[in-house]
């Protein structure tokens, strides 16, 4: 038995770690540093209907314990990607999530459509989370009945499962991840970054282009942690979690959380060898803590408060 | 070549000039450098603040004992971190990164003009080492703000006719490089430049060579070309899709070829 693997709708993933849509590219730049067959799975770059060149630069500033970024969603548009890069991520044994983003409830259904029809698609996730488009994205992710509506009608365009990717810039991630779940989605990821601003002591000016940028890395590892927490509680679809994971330690928290499944975003640019690092050292964590299994890790916080039984692997 | 991530040791800090340090460094990224103008991705603390790694350019290589030179203004928390490191203590390094300065353009007997303007200037050295190493003859014109921030002019002496210009006049000509190279009218078959996007954009327009290379700096995230952190558009789609990472595709772009 491969202790480190789970099973979610869509995927069976040989470990729980994959890197986070927008923080690997398509992987070729990886697949140079390491073999990213070894990867649970890849959340590729978001993938809009038509190629986006993204915003301005400077598109990334510094914080402390983090970073701002506003990318923009720059990607070569869906049929590119599906031309070149998902042909390409086949030699891989690794199951790939579909990032689609868009600017009207057309566009997500079309790419939906589209990328879910490619063979190492095993699910989408439903990008309403972006905080760095004027269009689109975010606007899809802070409304319960939008999301909702959204989450139906890509659903049924969709040829695989859907994970909606939620938003921690909402009064309340409970009532938006119910809404999903309500419109059909079979699992949620979360979270994408936290709208943030930063701000030129020299200029007087912010220092990003786009002024504003999404805060990631280890600095929102606390509320994203919180947030998978109440989420989980909450529905009963699985949460693949994200935000501010560096280390092992860092992955099963958020499995404790709740979560089923964990995604490294930031830290990859930090360590480019962070994934297959935390996948390495994930066994040996659970040794130490005298666990047996990733699976029973899923949501310990709160579904039990009994000391953990002690297994021998 | 590789990229590798290496741990690498600091051998030796030394001020060179007013906030500018040189630091040599030796580790496994030295043997896989292939061209000057290269550069490498430092991660300054093992801590999280700050929590990205540093862009600094290859300043000179030294294959045999595995050692790399870098310069650095020490100016934000990056680098003056970095500028407190002694010698013995490890860096974690990823490179060496980026296309480099392409040195097949001229011929033996050829000449060359390194254009450098304050914190560009030290991946100039490394290429005319090289462009000297192939016969190149090799003019250096330097700009710095003021006196106290001249660094490597004899280093550039030693490669051929080194030429200084700096902002208040304080040492060599007052003005900037392009004033040196107005005034002297040099013929050179080919420019390579790196520094501050003023002086880019005025050795591109002018007429100095037959044929200009300019290295690039923008802020980055992963250094490696994933996260779309550090385009530019190209020239002839100023307002399309195409575009440049300047840590893959570049730093060092010809002239013309992106937006700057
Ligand atoms: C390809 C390349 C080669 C470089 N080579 C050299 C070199 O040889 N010597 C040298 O002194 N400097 C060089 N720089 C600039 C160097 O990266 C910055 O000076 C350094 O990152 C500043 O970090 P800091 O923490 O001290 O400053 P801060 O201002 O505190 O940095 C904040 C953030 O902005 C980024 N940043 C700030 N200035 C720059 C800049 N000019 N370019 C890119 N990112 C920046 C930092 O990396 C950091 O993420 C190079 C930059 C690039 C892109
Ligand atoms: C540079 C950058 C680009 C990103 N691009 C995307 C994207 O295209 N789509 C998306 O859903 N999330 C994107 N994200 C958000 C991440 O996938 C992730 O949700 C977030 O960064 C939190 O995780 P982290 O703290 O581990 O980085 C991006 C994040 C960064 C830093
Ligand atoms: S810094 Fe990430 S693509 Fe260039």
């Amino acid at each position: 038995m491969n202790r480190l693997q789970v099973e979610l709708p869509g995927l069976t993933l040989k470990n729980p770690i994959m890197p986070a849509s927008g923080c690997f590219g398509f992987g070729r730049e990886f697949s140079k540093l390491y073999d990213i067959g070894q990867l649970g799975a890849i959340m590729i770059k978001a993938a809009t209907l038509e190629p986006r060149f993204g915003n301005p630069t400077p598109r990334v500033a510094e914080t402390p314990g983090g970073m701002l970024n506003a990318i923009g969603l720059q990607n070569p548009g869906v049929e590119k990607i599906m031309a070149e890069e998902l042909p390409w991520l086949q030699q891989f044994d690794v199951p790939i999530i579909a990032n689609i983003a868009g600017s009207t409830v057309e566009d997500y259904v079309s790419v939906a459509e589209k990328i879910s029809a490619a063979p190492n698609v095993h699910a989408l996730e439903l990008n309403i989370s972006c905080p760095n488009v004027k269009t689109g994205g975010i606007a899809f992710g802070t409304d319960a009945t939008t999301a909702m509506e959204l989450t139906r009608k890509v659903k049924a365009a969709s040829a695989v499962p859907v994970y909606v990717k939620l938003s921690p810039n909402v009064t309340d991630i409970v009532e938006i991840a119910k809404a999903v779940e309500m419109g059909g989605a079979d699992g949620i990821t979360m979270i994408n970054t936290l709208l943030g601003m930063r701000i030129d002591l020299q200029s007087g000016e912010p220092l990003l282009a786009n002024r504003t940028g999404g805060l990631s890395g280890p600095a929102i590892k606390p509320v994203a942690i919180r947030m998978v927490y109440e989420v989980s509680r909450n529905v009963s679809i699985p949460i693949i979690g994200m935000g501010g994971v560096a280390s092992a330690e860092d992955a099963l928290e958020f499995l404790y959380a709740g979560a089923s499944a964990v995604a490294v975003g930031t830290q990859n640019f930090v360590d480019p060898f962070a994934c297959p690092s935390i996948i390495e050292e994930l066994p040996r964590l659970l040794d130490r803590l005298g666990l047996s299994t990733v699976k029973e890790c899923i949501g310990r916080s709160w579904k039990s408060n009994e000391p953990i039984a002690h297994h021998c692997p | 070549m590789a990229i590798i991530k290496d741990i690498c040791t600091v051998i030796r800090v030394k001020k060179i000039a007013d906030s500018i340090f040189e630091m040599v460094l030796e580790g496994r990224i030295a043997d896989e450098v292939e061209n000057p103008g290269q550069f490498i991705h430092i991660r300054v603390t093992e801590g999280n603040a700050p929590l990205l790694r540093r862009p600094v350019s290859i300043a000179a290589v030294d294959k045999k004992n595995h050692r790399l030179t870098i310069i650095f203004r020490s100016g934000g928390q990056g680098t003056l971190l970095l500028s407190r490191k002694v010698p013995g203590e490890t860096l974690d390094i990823l490179g060496p990164l980026g296309n480099g300065f392409p040195v097949d353009k001229v011929d033996s007997g050829g000449t060359a003009i390194l254009a450098g303007g304050g914190i560009g200037v030290p991946p100039l050295y490394g290429l005319g080492l090289k462009l000297r190493e192939q016969g190149v003859k090799v003019i250096s014109v330097l700009g710095f703000q003021t006196a106290e921030s001249v660094f490597y002019q004899d280093e550039f002496a030693s490669l051929g006719e080194t030429y200084i210009a700096t902002v208040d006049g304080t040492s060599g000509t007052k003005g900037f490089v392009t004033d040196v190279l107005n005034e002297r009218g040099f013929e050179a078959d080919i420019l390579y430049t790196c520094g501050p996007l003023p002086m880019l954009r005025a050795l591109e327009a002018g007429d100095y060579a037959r044929e200009t290379y300019l290295s690039m700096e923008e802020r980055m995230g992963c250094g490696i070309g994933a996260c779309f952190a550090c385009v530019c558009r190209k020239k002839d789609d100023p307002n399309g899709h195409s575009y440049k990472k300047v840590c893959s595709d570049g730093p060092v772009f010809k002239a013309g070829e992106v937006l700057i």
